[in-house]
Parts: C-alpha cells; structure tokens; sequence
C-alpha cells in the first residue's frame, strides 16, 4: 500500500489515524442501530425541528468543502502562484470534507438507499435539494479528477478539472443555501440571502481550514514548513481575513435586517440569537470566536505568524460549525402558529441532539481525520510538486 | 388611505365585528373587504377580501378551480366544541399512529377587551395547497399534488426521509411514519374511502357540530363553493403570506 512509503508517517500521526477510524466505527454503529431501531427513537428530531444536528453537520462540512475548493482555487485554478503549495492539501481535504458531509446526511436520511433511484428516476427539477445533492455529485467527481491529475503532474487538465469543480461547487453550494432561502415557512431563512451568504462563509471556512490543517499536519509530522508554504499560508491568511469582514458584515446586516420593523419570524428568531436560548452560541462561538478574534490576530500578526494564524483558525473552525447548528436549528425554532393566540404553544420549538446523533456527528469527524491523516502518509505530506 | 385604515383597525381593539359602524363597514365592503374583528399577532388576519377572497392578490388564482373535482374543505370554526371525533375517526380510517396527527384541534384564546378573551377552537389539516411548498421541495417528486384532484399526495415508495418538505409545509401538517418508512399527511381520506367511492372525509362524517364541509369548489352547487362565495361571510386561510393559496378555508357563522 501506498501509505507505507511516504516520509510522513510517525506513531502520532499513525495513532491518531487509528482514533479516527474507531470514532467512524462507533459513528458508523450508532447510524446503523438508529436505522434499525427507528430515527423516531434514536435521533433528537421532532415534526416541529425535523432538521438537527446531523443535517448542520453535513452543512458545516460541505461548507467546508466548497470553501476549500474555492480558496485554493485561487493559487491552481486561477494561477495565482503563491497559493500553489497548498493545493494538493486543499483538494484532498475538499474531498475528505465532502465525504464526511456524505456521511452524516447519509445516517440522517430515513431511506438513503431510495436516494440514488428516485433521485435519477423521478427528479424534480423545481426542488433545490434535488440539484444540490446532483451538483454536489459532480463536484465530488470532478474534485476527484483534479486531484489525481495534480498527482500526475498534469497541471493544465487539473486546472481545468478544478474549473469545473468551482463551476459544480458554486451551483451547488448555492443550492444549499436555497434549500433553506427558498422555504417560505421560515422566515429567518427566506430570501436571496441564503445561496448568497453560503458562498461567502464557505470561503472564509476554507480559507481557516487551509491554514489550520496545513499548519497541522506539518505540526504533527514534526517536520518544518518550507518557505513557499509558508508564504501560501500568509495569503490564504489574507484572504481568510478579507473573508471573515465580509461575513461580519453580512451578520450585521442579517440582525439589523431581523430587528428593524420586527419582522415576523425573523424577529424572534434574532432576539433567540442575541438574548434567548442561542445568546451564548452567537455570541462566545459565532461573534467572538468565530468572527471577531480570527479577524483581529490575523489583522494583528498582519498575516504572518502561522502559529497565531492556526490556533484562531482551528478554534473559527469549532465556531464555524456552531454557526451552522445555530442557522439550521434557529431558522425552525418559531412555532407555525406563532401570533394566532394559540393557548398552550410554547414560545420557541426546542430540540436537544440525542446521543446517537452526536455520536454519528463524531464518527463524520472520525472519517475526516481517517481519509485527511491517510492522504498525509500515502502523498508524502502533500509535498509540493512542481 | 390605506395607513389610515391601519390605524383605524388598530383602533378597534378587537370589539368584535358587531360594533363597526355601519357607514365604515360600508366603505370597506366597497372596498371589497369583510371585517371580521379577528386579530392575530398583529397580523391582519382579520380583514380579508370578499368573494375573490384568499386568492385576491394572485388574479390567476381567483375564482378557477383547476381541479375536477377540486377537493376543499370549509372549517366553521366557531362551531367547534373540541370533541375530538374527527380526530379519532382520523385515526382509525387512516391508520395514523398514536404519535403522529393528520389534523388536530388547536385552541384560541382571542383578545376580546381589558384582560379578556373568548375561547375558540380551531381545527387544522392540511390545506392541499394550490402552490404546494412541500411538492416544490421534495427532491424525487414523492410527495406530488394529484392532476386530477388537487389531493396533495405521497408516494410512500419514492420517499427518501430527507424531511424537506416537513420544513417546508408552513402550516406543521407532515409527520414521517415510522411503519411506512415514509412521510404521512392527510390526504382528504382519498385511499380509505374518496377512492372506494365513498363520501365525505371521515373527520367531517364525524363531526356532531358541522364543522367541516367537504366538497367540491369548482362546483356552483357544492356548500364549500357557496360558503366561500357568499358575499356576505368572511372567509380567511391560514398564514397567507406564505403565498401557498390553501384550499382549506375558515369562517364563521
Ligand atoms: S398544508 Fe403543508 S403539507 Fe399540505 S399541501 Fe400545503 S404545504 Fe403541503
Ligand atoms: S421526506 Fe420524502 S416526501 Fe418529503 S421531501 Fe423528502 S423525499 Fe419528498
């Protein structure tokens, strides 16, 4: 096998690659049982909130993906060369990320195995979630493709493979985000806002992941970074920062847009975000850590201390997935009936994730860090090709 | 003209339609409105158009009934006494298991004055509506509105339990059934009995007080298409700015 040649391999990185694979055991055997047992028995998800954490897991890490496709698109794609030396890395946790995704909507799904026959057989081209799940498909093909071309030195194709992963990436990921901006049902989510926000914030979580999983496996292997990554990592740190103002800025507009004129449904739902049951959510993960402290020390250390730069982005990372839980979950938490004097209905829907939910949540972790850890030994940390 | 009129009915402090006086309620049928004193949330439920009614905003809605025959359903809800026969004839016609519901009772306690409310029951059901959020977003067309009757259906096979259209529906009607594997709904009775010929749905042969009336809209003679045109009722949906056009309409006696 190919992972046994590589430089990169040491009992830390072996013995945290054998961590992952038992948490995607466990994750695996949690979805599993919950097949058989019933969603209805082992999963936290209700009529009212029939969307939970799985389902902001998979957003989170497809988030991930397309955000790690389009950064680095910039360096392979683009031509951008400074940005080259972690393009390799880039697309293959783009494809790991994705199949994590994968992973998680899979065990959240009650028949996934109808999806692959209906989705082919009796496709409805009005629904977004029917083109997400069918670009998502391309993307995680043509990301493929990439990948092995870049592996075999074939820059041009891969760049043109890599166009057409960008191409899938964005249709899709925008898809995402209408399959959330197109339910009227939810005001919170309603609007063009959505499909456009997604893309945005998939790039700042690609541009943390980059530095962040960069950092981290030079750091784990114990091996220096070399100058030319070092000098990627800086401008993907500019480019996290630019990123990260521009989702501030759309966060600010997202509340101001809640609160003025108290909209109904989105009123709520921002005054459950910045005084309710989500405040310590918004504001410890998704303004502070996920936001405003990244923002501030790559600002500080001007983009150049990649230690600083990584630690604000693996703990953005943390935040980012909090975010996503916080937009899937507060987008329902408003009864339907809310304002129509109906006696006995509470303020907000509640859900709690169940435990075999935050152990598949885990075991998509588990299957990241598998196929991440593995890509490290098997190319070699991903050394730069020229 | 219309601010004034916003700050005219938040004036009424929900005194109930009796105490309109007559020359306003004039000007507001002429208008082509029908006050009916309800409040809801600050959302103005409680004026709603005459006659071309619910649909008024979207002029091809208005008064064509795609459907042969186009099922509806007319909910007098002030008649309601929460019995909850329907809700138990539901559940034996159709099958529906002790968690889920294909319609319920839900209770209103509408402001009426300082400190005071009346207690309304408000049966609720899936409005098979004529813009379907739910059948937009199922990705494999599981869910689907019949061509023929407007039913809003599910094809249990085709179901994959991604729950969009659960998000989707705007008016909490869908439920996944864990016996089908598949998403369950009302649907207006047509497998347990439409389809064997027999009439109504069980929920309104159920009902003692005359609740709900079933029928057919696009026909003149049916009771839902004479409610819902009669000029002189207010008739309302549920939640319209959802823009899904229900086919399940409200009023009171
Ligand atoms: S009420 Fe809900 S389930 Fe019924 S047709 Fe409308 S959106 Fe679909
Ligand atoms: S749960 Fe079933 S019926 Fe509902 S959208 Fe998904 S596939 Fe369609």
């Amino acid at each position: 096998m190919v992972a046994t040649q590589g430089a990169v391999k040491n009992s830390k990185i072996v013995g945290l690659f054998v961590v992952s694979l038992i948490l995607l055991v466990i994750g695996l055997g949690a979805g599993i049982r919950s097949f058989v047992v019933g969603h209805m028995e082992a999963y936290g998800v209700t009529r009212e909130i029939p969307w939970g954490v799985l389902i902001s897991t998979y957003v989170f890490w497809v988030v991930t993906s397309t955000g790690l496709c389009l950064t680095s698109s910039i360096g392979h794609v683009f031509g951008y060369k400074p940005m080259e030396p972690v393009a390799s890395r880039s697309i293959f946790l783009a494809i790991c990320t994705i199949l994590a995704g994968f992973f998680a909507i899979g065990m959240e799904l009650e028949n996934p195995w109808r999806l692959p026959i209906w989705n082919s057989l009796s496709p409805n081209l009005r629904s977004n979630i029917w083109w997400m799940g069918t670009l998502y498909g391309a993307y995680l093909f043509f990301m493929l493709i990439e990948f092995g071309l870049i592996r075999l030195h074939r820059h041009k194709q891969a760049a043109l493979a890599g166009l057409l992963g960008v191409i899938a990436g964005v249709a899709a990921h925008s898809n995402l985000g209408a399959v959330f901006g197109l339910l009227h049902a939810h005001e919170f989510w309603y609007g063009p806002y959505m499909p456009i926000y997604f893309i945005a914030s998939a790039m700042m979580s690609g541009a943390a992941a980059i530095i962040f999983f960069t950092w981290f496996a030079y750091r784990f292997s114990g091996r220096e970074m070399d100058e030319s990554t070092v000098k990627a990592l800086q401008v993907t740190g500019k480019v996290y920062a630019l990123l990260t103002a521009v989702v501030i800025f759309f966060t600010v507009w997202k509340i101001i847009a809640s609160l003025a004129g108290k909209p109904h449904g989105k009123w709520e739902t921002i005054m459950a975000f910045l005084k309710g049951p989500f405040a310590f959510n918004f504001w410890v993960f998704e303004v502070f850590l996920g936001l405003v402290l990244p923002f501030l020390v790559v600002v500080g250390v001007r983009a150049r201390d990649i230690n600083a730069m990584a630690l604000v982005s693996g703990l953005a990372l943390l935040a980012i997935f909090v975010m996503r839980y916080d937009l899937v979950i507060g987008g329902q938490i408003v009864p339907h009936y809310a304002g129509m004097h109906i006696y006995g209905l509470p303020e907000y829907y509640h859900y709690t994730p169940s435990l075999s939910e935050w152990l598949v949540v885990l075991g998509s972790l588990g299957l990241f860090g598998a196929l991440f850890l593995w890509g490290e030994m098997a190319f070699d940390g991903h050394k730069p090709i020229h | 003209m219309f601010k004034g009129f916003a700050d005219w009915v938040k004036s009424l402090k929900n005194e109930g339609v009796e105490h309109i006086a007559s020359e306003e309620r004039r000007a507001f049928l002429k208008l082509g409105l029908v006050i009916t004193g309800v409040y809801a949330g600050g959302k103005l439920l409680s004026v709603v158009s005459r006659v071309r009614e619910v649909y008024a905003d979207i002029p091809e809605y208005v008064d064509k009934y795609p459907y042969k025959p186009h099922y509806s359903m007319v909910l007098r809800t002030d008649r309601c006494i929460d019995c909850q026969l329907c809700m138990e004839a539901c559940r034996k016609t159709n099958h529906v298991p002790p968690y889920g519901w294909r319609t319920r009772i839900l209770e209103q306690h509408l402001p009426s004055g300082e400190g005071q409310w009346t207690r309304r029951f408000m049966p609720i059901l899936c409005n098979h509506c004529n813009e379907p959020p739910c059948v937009r977003a199922c990705p494999t067309r599981a869910t689907y509105k019949d061509p023929e009757t407007g039913i809003v259906k599910v094809n249990v096979k085709k179901c994959i339990g991604c729950k969009t259209c659960m998000a989707a529906c705007p008016y909490d009607m869908r439920y996944f059934n864990e016996e089908k594997r598949a998403i369950d709904k009302c649907d207006f009775c047509w497998e347990s009995r439409l389809s064997k010929g027999k009439f109504p749905t069980a929920c309104a042969k159920a009902c003692p007080a005359g609740v709900r009336i079933f029928g057919d809209l696009a026909d003149p003679n049916s009771r839902v298409y004479q409610l819902v045109h009669d000029p002189y009722r207010a008739i309302w949906v549920l939640r319209p700015s959802m823009g899904a056009r229900p086919n399940v309409f409200y009023t009171i006696n």
